[in-house]
């Protein structure tokens, strides 16, 4: 126990930073699912959930200065926004398409996360879209003189378009402080990698670009922070963009629409539950000591108070005015 | 005030507003050496290489890097080497920069402008040579401006530049060097949505934008001369938003209607006008709206024979005239 101890790489987090972050992961993990569960109900026509991301959206996102930094999330992210400060009752205003929702006042689906005061940009569908938007802010960033770091967010099916590949070539060429995040959990909906491409490690395509990429086992959350919070040293520091790739799996379907049965064996799936970077982070933090029984319980309280708050929060908050839909179609002067 | 070409004027608002306000940055292929028109010829010099951005040859790219700088407090202007060009950026333009806004119920906002040369008659062939502006007028949440005489260039061009929203501002390649024409050296701009009366008249209303205007202008003073015909040349100068209410105003007076674009004819521009005049002045009408534009082929082809054949021209123009006045 003693060897294990000193062999975890804490990257110089806190006792309270590493409790935070499994808070973060746990929460993400809970949200995700109690959404699944009020779409189930009827409270809701669609969900897309994060679990099983966890690590590779909080240990990411942990490197980050929230609020300071940009993030373009994809949606499968809501434990990336949750860990830039999205709170519980942000995800489920958008989920219920309330009118004081901050994501979009109920205009996009749900998942797809914003907050312009923690500089998480509105998200589109179109997959990879918000890939040279990262590179434009940090081009911004870098124009104005500003140590803000830009970070763009996709699966393994988002390397695919041309948006992710114009991309990361302008990230090279204008050698921005941009950070591209490839949560990799090997199928776009139900396509599998080997049909997606011919690489085993797609971040070795960083290279053609002239920027280094790494792959990190993504269900690492230390791993995975200790490759971000270089990936953003490197940026702040002027070197440049990384593209960092997370092997990861999602746990379940890819929305409340679909049925992974149909092209994954549940032996699979549960190989991977198995992985559950939660349960391998609870043991890290219990075999380091900065997690114990009662702590856990806490956190798993904590947790499910804030779900229900969240829950119950917008059940009485306003819907948009119908006529409202008509606005926002330009800045109104 | 100078007498100013169209591309002069073009470069003119740009070397002004970036002198004015330093967010405002230029980019695209080929912008440091002055473009293949020359549009931004001189901006290297002037403002460097962090102001006037050579890119990598990718439209999509070109225009998302644009909207993520006009997140972070940059104005980008984003230069589309030739309208032909812009469709792999259409998913940019009008999923992300159109939408931005609305779908986070206004608290995003994309202050870009994207400018691209567009039209035909030029020896383009098919691909130098297309008119766009419908594609993207039917997209909520994006101007588009059509122009094609130094003036209006420069002033909407300023407009489109310091507008809150992302603007598409459609140059007429064929009226680039088309004319000279007095432009003012002092700051000033044309509001974008406001069309113009180019021509009084009483006869008939003509509803034009682009070098249409130029040929339309012709074709009135030729039916003038000929017989007396009076026609109100009416310039768009932006298809979206369009000037319905002095469109619907001129009708009104005259009682006819005759649309002119370049485009193709099938959901064309001109088939909005229309639509709106024939909803809106059907009570005023005293002949059927009457469309002129090129034929559904794709514009153009490189032959001048060719060309001439499918581009509306003056003479087009006249005769669609004579025939509705007569009818």
């Amino acid at each position: 126990m003693a060897v294990a101890k000193q062999a975890l790489d804490t990257a110089g987090l806190s006792e309270q930073q590493l409790r935070e972050m499994h808070y973060k992961m746990a929460l993400g993990r809970s949200l995700s699912a109690r959404q699944r569960v009020l779409q189930r109900m009827g409270k809701g026509p669609i969900t897309y959930s994060g679990e099983g991301h966890e690590a590779a959206q909080v240990g990411t996102a942990y490197a980050l200065r929230p609020g300071h930094d940009w993030v373009f999330p994809y949606y499968r992210d809501i434990a990336v926004a949750l860990t830039l400060g999205l709170t519980p009752r942000d995800v489920l205003m958008s989920f219920f398409a309330r009118r004081d929702d901050v994501n979009s006042g109920g205009r996009n689906m749900p998942s797809h996360f914003s907050h312009p005061q923690l500089r998480i940009v509105s998200e589109g569908a179109p997959v990879a879209t918000q890939c040279p938007h990262a590179v434009g802010c940090a081009l911004a960033a870098k124009l104005r003189g500003l140590d803000e770091v830009s970070v763009a967010y996709f699966g393994d099916g988002g390397t695919s378009p041309g948006d992710t590949h114009e991309a990361m070539n302008f990230a090279g060429v204008l050698k921005v402080p941009v950070i591209f995040v490839c949560e990799f959990n090997s199928y776009a909906i139900s396509v599998p990698w080997r049909k997606q491409a011919a690489v085993e490690n797609v971040a070795v395509r960083a290279q053609g670009y002239g920027f280094p990429g790494l792959t990190v086992d993504g269900n690492d959350v230390l791993a995975v922070y200790r490759a971000m919070k270089e990936a953003v040293e490197r940026a702040r520091a002027g070197a440049g963009a990384t593209f960092l790739e997370a092997k990861t799996y999602r746990l379940v379907p890819h929305s409340s629409d679909d049925d992974d049965r149909r092209y994954r064996t549940r032996e699979e799936v549960e190989d991977w539950s198995q992985r559950d970077p939660i349960g391998r982070f609870t043991r890290q933090l219990k075999e380091l000591g900065v997690l114990d029984e009662v702590r856990e319980k806490e956190t798993a309280a904590r947790v499910e108070a804030e779900v229900d708050d969240a829950t119950n929060y917008p059940e009485a908050a306003a819907q948009p005015e119908a006529a409202s839909a008509l606005r926002h179609v330009f800045v109104e002067a | 005030m100078a007498e100013k070409t169209m591309i002069e004027a073009v470069r003119d608002a740009m070397y002004e507003e970036m002198k004015r306000d330093d967010r405002i940055i230029v980019m695209g292929e080929d912008v440091g050496e002055g473009g293949v028109f020359r549009a931004t010829e001189g901006l290297l010099k002037e403002f460097g290489p962090e102001r006037c951005m050579d890119t990598p040859l990718a439209e999509a790219a070109i225009v998302g890097v644009a909207i993520g700088a006009s997140l972070n407090g940059i104005l980008p202007i984003a230069e589309i080497q030739f309208a032909d060009f812009i469709h792999p950026a259409f998913d940019q333009i009008v999923s992300e920069a159109a939408r931005l806004h609305y779908r986070s119920n206004g608290t995003w906002s994309c202050p870009i402008t994207i400018r691209t040369p567009y039209g035909a008659g030029v020896h383009g062939g098919p691909y130098h040579s297309q008119s766009i502006e419908a594609f993207y007028a039917h997209v909520p949440g994006l101007k588009v401006i059509c122009v094609a005489t130094p003036y209006e260039a420069k002033g909407l061009l300023k407009s489109a530049i310091r507008d809150p929203n992302p603007v598409l501002f459609l140059e007429h390649k064929k009226a680039y060097r088309l004319m000279r024409q007095e432009v003012p050296d002092e700051d000033y701009t044309i509001p974008i949505g406001v069309a113009e009366v180019k021509r009084e008249g009483t006869d008939l209303t003509l509803v034009t934008y682009g070098m249409m205007t130029h040929h339309s202008l012709k074709a009135a003073e030729a039916v003038q001369q000929e017989g007396g015909l009076s026609v109100e040349v009416i310039d768009l100068r932006s298809v979206s938003p369009w000037d319905k209410e002095r469109v619907l105003e001129s009708v009104k007076k005259t009682g006819k209607a005759l649309i002119v674009y370049e485009d193709n004819i099938t959901g064309g521009f001109g088939a909005e006008v229309a639509a709106t005049i024939a909803q809106d002045a059907f009570e005023y009408l005293d002949g059927p709206v009457t469309r002129v534009a090129s034929p559904d082929v794709p514009i153009s082809p490189y032959s001048g024979v060719l060309e001439e054949y499918i581009l509306p021209n003056p003479e087009k123009i006249a005769a669609a005239i004579k025939k509705l006045a007569a009818y």
